[in-house]
């Protein structure tokens, strides 16, 4: 095709706002922060070219035991919420029909328009010393004194899964949602189990679903700030928290920036992983979600 | 299958309680007479949202100018993330839906990447970038140039970076819908192009334009991880609550979330009327 000069200029010029964008927002600040996390201040406000701030990160077992335990509790968070909303994806999409379906969809959709902080907030009312659950637990007299239920792994692990459990329903109750009842039921009279039915027919149907759900509930926990770091107060130790105490708290910027890209490495590694693993491509997951 | 066992039914009850209970117990508490936000129930006060600060100590949100200033900043960075996502997000949905040129799928992919970055990530990337221009410029032009430095201006960039993504995939989506002919007819009974966009196009678009902006002010109003990273010393709403969250329970934060929830509702209710009437 061989554009009149009028045509390129018209191009051109929708094309300006996209390039400025990506390319003033997301294409040069991240060569910057590549370039800033391989140097190394020589002297004072004189820096030279190193690998020194990858080297701290191996080094400092504080560095790299919270980088591990952020992406191992990441993944466990991950497996939690699937293990979760599926039984309630599967009601959604398979058994709720009409009014009752739209609702429960809804309901599900609603907690979600809502801050992350406030559903936070919900949860520390809910699980410190003096909270809710405590109060419960000491009038029903399953316990005499109050219970801290917060600033523990397991607080830090409900908290994220309940924040993830949306991007993991949606995408499911969609993949669900155009098996055909017919072959569900061949299964049946095949001599299937339920079991047998969920394992063999259900799962493997629901599995663009379930890989792009881990995907987005992944990113979003690696990424996750308040959450961790509220709920699980001094033992929360999650790897952004690290990336913001260089930044701001110490000023390191190099190493700061080697934070940022060891984070987004993980990030998009296991996304990788994920897709290869289960033959997906990058493209039909993000049309699922 | 298509009949639940009671487990599962059960099972469902339950769930939609956990997933109300947080946000349950902060609405309930942010009435509670009690200096801090828990049991037991001491009466129902408003003292948290109109107070004069005489019985509670602290003020209520509504007087208090705290959390009043929060809310402005967060106004001021919502509403042109809004403007902007909605204006360039049309741009781009006219690139991704109506042009042809070579590297198209490239850069429709590269519109999506800015989703899959962790939000931290964008922030400290766009600060030191932001950061090395300020400081080429100044040595060069001898001036301060403040707006690059951590501030709302920054926090505008920032977020837009990716809700420009979302506004994107928004309009693209109801641009695809569109159908050409009745702007070939509008051409044929002789109209000028701009003509064309301005009484055919855009009133077609109209309920994608309104629903991406509303998403877009959301998502700028309650955007903490990208954000965190690039303020100064004014503080957007998430900023101040997680401040205020880290130094101890009050039942003003309550008070302060059930607003935000109450806004968001009534911002989710306009969006759903709007989709719905776009069936």
């Amino acid at each position: 095709m061989i554009a009149k000069p009028a045509q390129r200029l018209t191009l051109f010029l929708l094309l300006a706002p996209a390039i400025l964008w990506l390319g003033l927002l997301i294409v040069l600040p991240h060569v910057e922060i590549l370039v800033l996390s391989f140097s190394e201040r020589v002297a004072p406000r004189v820096y030279a070219f190193g690998v020194g701030n990858y080297l701290e990160f191996f080094t400092e077992p504080l560095y790299w035991r919270t980088f591990a335990r952020t992406a191992f509790m990441s993944i466990l968070v991950t497996a939690l919420t699937l293990v979760l909303a599926f039984p309630i994806a599967l009601y959604i999409a398979r058994v709720a029909q009409g009014r009752l379906k739209a609702m429960l969809l809804l309901l599900c959709l609603l907690p979600f328009w809502v801050s992350e902080l406030v559903r936070t907030l919900g949860w520390m009312i809910l699980l410190r010393e003096t909270g809710v659950v405590s109060y419960v637990l000491r009038s029903i007299g399953l316990s005499s004194q109050p219970v801290e239920l917060l600033y523990n792994d397991g607080a830090v692990i409900l908290g994220l899964v309940y924040g993830g459990l949306l991007f993991m329903i949606v995408p499911l109750a969609n993949a669900l949602e155009s098996l055909e009842p017919a072959v569900v039921e061949a299964g049946y009279d095949l001599g299937g189990s339920r079991w047998t039915v969920l394992r063999r027919i259900v799962i493997p149907h629901a599995m663009p679903g379930i890989v792009a759900g881990c995907i987005i509930v992944f990113m979003l926990t690696v990424g996750n700030f308040a959450t961790p770091v509220l709920l699980g107060g001094k033992n929360g130790l999650w790897f952004t928290e690290q990336i913001y105490a260089q930044f701001i708290t110490r000023f390191n910027w190099p190493q700061g920036a080697a934070f940022g890209m060891l984070l987004l490495l993980l990030s998009s590694a296991i996304v990788w992983l994920g897709l290869r693993l289960t033959g997906q491509s990058l493209g039909t997951t993000l049309k699922q979600a | 299958m298509n009949r639940p066992s009671l487990t599962w039914k059960l099972y469902i009850g339950a769930f939609y309680l956990f997933l109300f209970a947080p946000l349950l117990v902060v609405a309930v508490f942010a009435f509670n007479a009690s200096p801090f936000p828990s049991p037991p129930w001491r009466g129902f006060t408003l003292e948290w949202f109109t107070g004069s600060g005489s019985i509670a100590g602290k003020p209520g949100v509504l007087v208090d100018p705290i959390w009043l200033e929060s809310i402005g900043n967060s106004f001021r960075v919502a509403i042109p993330v809004a403007l902007l996502a909605v204006l360039l997000g049309t741009v781009n949905a006219w690139v991704l839906e109506r042009a042809e040129f070579r590297g198209k799928t490239f850069v429709a992919m590269m519109m999506l990447w800015p989703l899959v970055i962790p939000g931290v990530v964008l922030g400290i990337s766009i600060l030191a970038f932001f950061s090395r221009v300020a400081n080429g410029l100044e040595d060069w032009l001898q001036t301060d140039l403040d707006f690059l430095r951590p501030g709302l201006p920054l926090v505008v960039l920032g977020q837009l970076s990716f809700i420009l993504t979302i506004a994107t995939l928004i309009i693209a989506a109801r641009l695809r819908k569109f159908d050409r002919s009745l702007e070939e007819a509008a051409f044929d009974l002789g109209a000028s192009r701009a003509r064309v966009l301005r009484t055919v196009t855009l009133p077609f678009l109209k309920p994608a334009l309104i629903g991406a902006g509303l998403v877009a002010l959301l998502m700028s109003f309650e955007n903490f991880n990208t954000t965190l990273m690039l303020v100064g010393s004014v503080a957007p709403l998430p900023i101040t609550m997680y401040g205020q969250m880290r130094e101890g329970a009050s039942p003003a934060i309550n008070a302060v979330s059930l607003l935000l929830m109450l806004g968001v509702g009534g911002i989710a209710s306009v969006f759903a009327l709007t989709s719905k009437a776009e069936r």
